[in-house]
Order: C-alpha cells, then structure tokens, then sequence
C-alpha cells in the first residue's frame, strides 16, 4: 500500500489525442500540505495533466492514486484506458475541488447553492448543515452578503472566489487550480490569488496550473516546469526561477518578465 | 332576416343545463383540456428521452430516434392521427388476442392522449436537444468533476440549465398542443369541436356556437400566455442578459 501521507500519486501519464500524443509519461508526487504549481507555456500540457488526475480527460496510459487508493483503469480497446468502475470514480472525484478557468459555477442556482450542491446531493449531508459551512465559506471568501445572488450578477473575481467556496465545501484532499486568474480582469486577479494564498499558508494540498509566476513562487512548495508533454525541470520555487538549469526553463522565465 | 339573425345569437341556447348546449360544451372544452395536458405531458416525457437518445445514446439508439422525429415531422398529423388511432387500437386488441384476451373498448381519451403524445414527442425531441447543446459545456464539466453520477447531472444541471433555451419552443408546442386536440374531432372522440359541431348542426346557431369555441380556445391561450410568462421569467432568474 503506498504511503498515505502521500495525497496525490500521478505514475508515467500519457495522453494521446489522435496522433497528437500531449502528455509524455508525466510523474508527479504530492505530500499532504504541499502546493504543487505547474508552470509551462501553452501547449505543454500542464492544463491536461490537470484534468487527467479527476479524469475530466482520460489517460492513455498511466496510474492516478489518490490518498492511498489507485484508480482501477482498463483498455478502452482503442489503445487508451477507461475507468473499470465508475463510482469509484465519482467517489474520488468528491474527494478533489476543482477551480475551472472559467468558473463554471451552475448558472441557475444562487452562490450559496451553489456551494451546497455538491454537499447536499452527492454526499448527503443534511441541508441545514451543509448551509451552515456555506455560509462559513462564503465569509471567508468575502461573500457572504452575494450568497442569494446568482453568478451571472457578480464579476468574474466574485464568481471565482464562490467557485473556490464550492470547492472548499466537500472538504477535499487535494485542491486543483486550473489556470484560476486567466480568464480575469487585470485588477480583479489580486483578490482571486489572495484567497489561495490563505489556502496554502493553511497547508492545503493544492496542484495549481498558472501563469502567474511571481505568484506561483511566493505560495508554492514545489513548481514543475512542463514542456511538450514531459517534465523539463522540477525543484522548489527559488532555486527553478533563480537558478533555472534547463535552457527552455530559462528562455521560458525570461518570456514572461 | 330579423327572426334567422335572432335564432343566430340565441343567447338562451348557451345555457348551462338542456335544452341549452353550454355544458356540453364545457364539458368537451375539458375534454380537450386533459386531452391537451396528457399529449403535453407525455409529449415532453419521450422528448426528454428523445433529446438523450439522439445527444447521449449509441448508434442504434440515435438512428431510431432519427427515424423516429423524421417520419413523425414528415406525416401530416391529421393522417398520423387515423394511423395511431385505428391502427394503434387495433393492435392492441391483437396483442392482446395473443394472450387470449378478448378485444377491450379502448378508452378515447387514453388513445387520444396517446397519439398527440406521439406526435408531441418528435417535436419537443428537437427542442430540447437543441436546448441542451445550448447549455455551456462547463456547467456539466463542473457537475462530473465534482463527482455527480449522470443521472444526477442531468437532473440537477443540465434539465435546469437547458429551461430558459427550452421555453419558448416548448411553450409553441403547448399553444400547438391545445389546438391539435380538435383533430381527434375526426375520429369522433366528443372534445371541444365535435360537440360545437353538434350543437351548431342541431340548433342552426353555426356563428354563435363557433364563435363560442372560438372564445373558449383563445381564453385557454391567454391563460397560458400568462403561466408561459411566469415559467420563462422564473427559468431565467439566473441570466444576466437575455439568450
């Protein structure tokens, strides 16, 4: 049995997409408390990488376990891998909170329902309690006055902060941040990286996908450079941006100052 | 001339209880009503599962439902209507000879509901599949990332999510619904224009009683404008901009 103070254990990941193969045996470990960013230019992978761990995309080959239990996977019978049990797999999934790009908080509920779905309809928590720690949640993003007003109404930093709560409300073993400030107004990034900023001060298992690199070395543990679909380089924040080995690291790092 | 325009609009001949024809009336005009509502309602229930067959099913499946909304969109409903009604009854009596069981009187409204269900279901199909591919593709992301079964996602998100996309074509098909029950006028199932008919060839009072279940089905739109109108502001209370 691996080792459960590991909360999230990725083992030589490939993606293919038709001939385009995206994802080239990418490994990953992460501790419980580590903050994992991934940083890596466009095209490089780190987006699916993140969305093979609760299968939003599935892996062509490769091992996901999650706080000890592995996924069990089968051949799809094209040459890429399925789940062989689905609950399994809606079950881990209620284990990992995911922040999207774009939100994607559910339009035609309230924030606060929002942030009660999952709680109430998929781990079957009693409502008043699940409300309860809403409503805590929302505090603590700073929204608790918008909770009965619906996402379209707020801008997008309000919005991403609610899709934090939501996923904050299933108490999840690992975070997941995929790119949380891209899709935002430049003065409105600040608010969204201050919350996860809290969040990993508090040592919460988090992988977090950005373009935010001053930002990805102040809250991160661990940053993993990718590029076309492999690990280039990997190490803690202050020795990959202040003394990067790999040429592409450099290049990449000098591209974005 | 005076005494023919007098008989015309005897006002006396609308009276609720016999010899006047009014409850007669009414009670084809609640006829049409369940006649309406069971159509919609099974209508709606085939289209759900139309609208997944056709978005979510396998090959098969999806051709079925492609001959399915093809051949029923492409028949005049009139003709659809003597096909399943006459037809339809008919096989179930020889089913049920199969099992030994003599042929049973089928139940108008039964049959009736049955064949504008039908007919309701290869339309709201097309509706609410075109509604569903208007949903954003992260809402339903969101709700399999948080671990919901599909049944659950479909039930929680995207049937909601699809509803201010959905109303307006479906609330047509409501309106179409109510009028398409006068077709079973054809196959003598007594709704609100079969009895008009009656009333107005026994009495001679053709304008009145027309003009009466002329009255009768506008009233039932009007009514329903107002409900559509609630329905569609409450499906869209979360929506920033109009669709």
């Amino acid at each position: 049995m691996t080792d459960t103070a590991e909360a999230l254990h990725v083992s030589n990941l490939h993606k293919r997409f038709g001939a385009l193969e995206v994802l080239k045996g990418v490994s990953l470990t992460a501790k419980q408390g580590d903050v994992i960013a991934i940083i890596g230019g466009s095209g490089s992978g780190k987006s699916t990488f993140l969305r093979c761990i609760n299968l939003l995309e599935l892996p062509s080959a490769g091992e996901i376990t999650i706080h000890g239990e592995t996924i069990t996977m089968k051949s799809d019978g094209h040459g890429g891998l399925m789940p062989s049990n689905r609950k399994q797999v809606q079950r881990i999934r209620t284990q990992l909170g995911m922040v999207f790009q774009s939100f994607n908080l559910w339009q035609h509920m309230t924030v606060l329902q929002n942030v009660i779905e999952v709680p109430v309809h998929v781990l079957g928590m009693p409502r008043d309690k699940a409300v309860e720690i809403g409503e805590a949640l929302l505090r603590r993003v700073g929204l608790y006055e918008k909770r009965d007003v619906y996402p379209s109404f707020m801008s997008g930093g309000q919005q991403q902060r609610a899709a934090i709560a939501r996923a904050l409300a299933i108490q999840p073993l690992v975070m997941l941040f995929d790119e949380p400030t891209s899709a935002l107004d430049p003065e409105l990034v600040g608010e969204v990286l201050t919350v996860i900023g809290d969040l990993a001060k508090e040592k919460r298992t988090m992988i977090l996908v950005t373009h935010e690199m001053k930002f990805a070395r102040d809250v991160s543990s661990h940053v993993v450079f990718l590029h076309n679909g492999v690990i280039e380089e990997q190490g803690p924040p202050a020795q990959l941006f202040g003394d990067p080995k790999s040429e592409r690291l450099k290049k990449f790092i000098s591209s974005i100052h | 001339m005076a005494a023919s325009s007098a008989t015309m609009f005897d006002l006396s001949l609308l009276a609720l209880d016999a010899p006047g024809w009014g409850g007669v009336l009414l009670k084809g005009f609640v006829a049409s009503l369940e006649l309406a509502v069971g159509g919609y309602c099974l209508g709606l229930l085939l289209g759900i599962g139309g609208a997944c067959g056709k978005l979510y099913g396998g090959p098969i499946l999806r051709d079925l439902m492609e001959v399915y909304t093809t051949l029923i969109r492409a028949v005049p409903e009139l003709v659809l209507i003597l096909l399943l009604y006459y037809a339809g009854t008919d096989a179930v009596n020889q089913l049920l000879a199969l099992f030994g069981v003599g042929p049973v009187d089928i139940n108008g409204l039964v049959a009736g509901i049955f064949v504008i269900g039908v007919v309701q279901g290869a339309y709201s199909t097309e509706v609410l599949r075109g509604a569903i591919k208007a949903v954003p593709p992260g809402q339903i992301e969101a709700a399999r990332a948080y671990g919901m079964s599909p049944m659950l996602v479909m039930r929680r998100v995207t049937l909601p999510a699809m509803l201010p996309y959905a109303i307006p074509g479906l609330s047509n098909l409501w309106l179409i619904a109510t009028k398409d029950t006068a077709l079973l006028a054809v196959v003598g199932f007594s709704e609100l224009t079969l009895v008009t008919r009656q009333a107005a060839g026994s009495t001679k009072a053709y304008m009145m009683f027309y003009m009466a279940a002329g009255v009768l089905y506008l009233a039932l739109t009007l009514v329903s404008n107002v409900a559509i109108g609630i329905i569609e502001r409450r499906s869209r209370r979360g929506m920033a901009r109009p669709v």
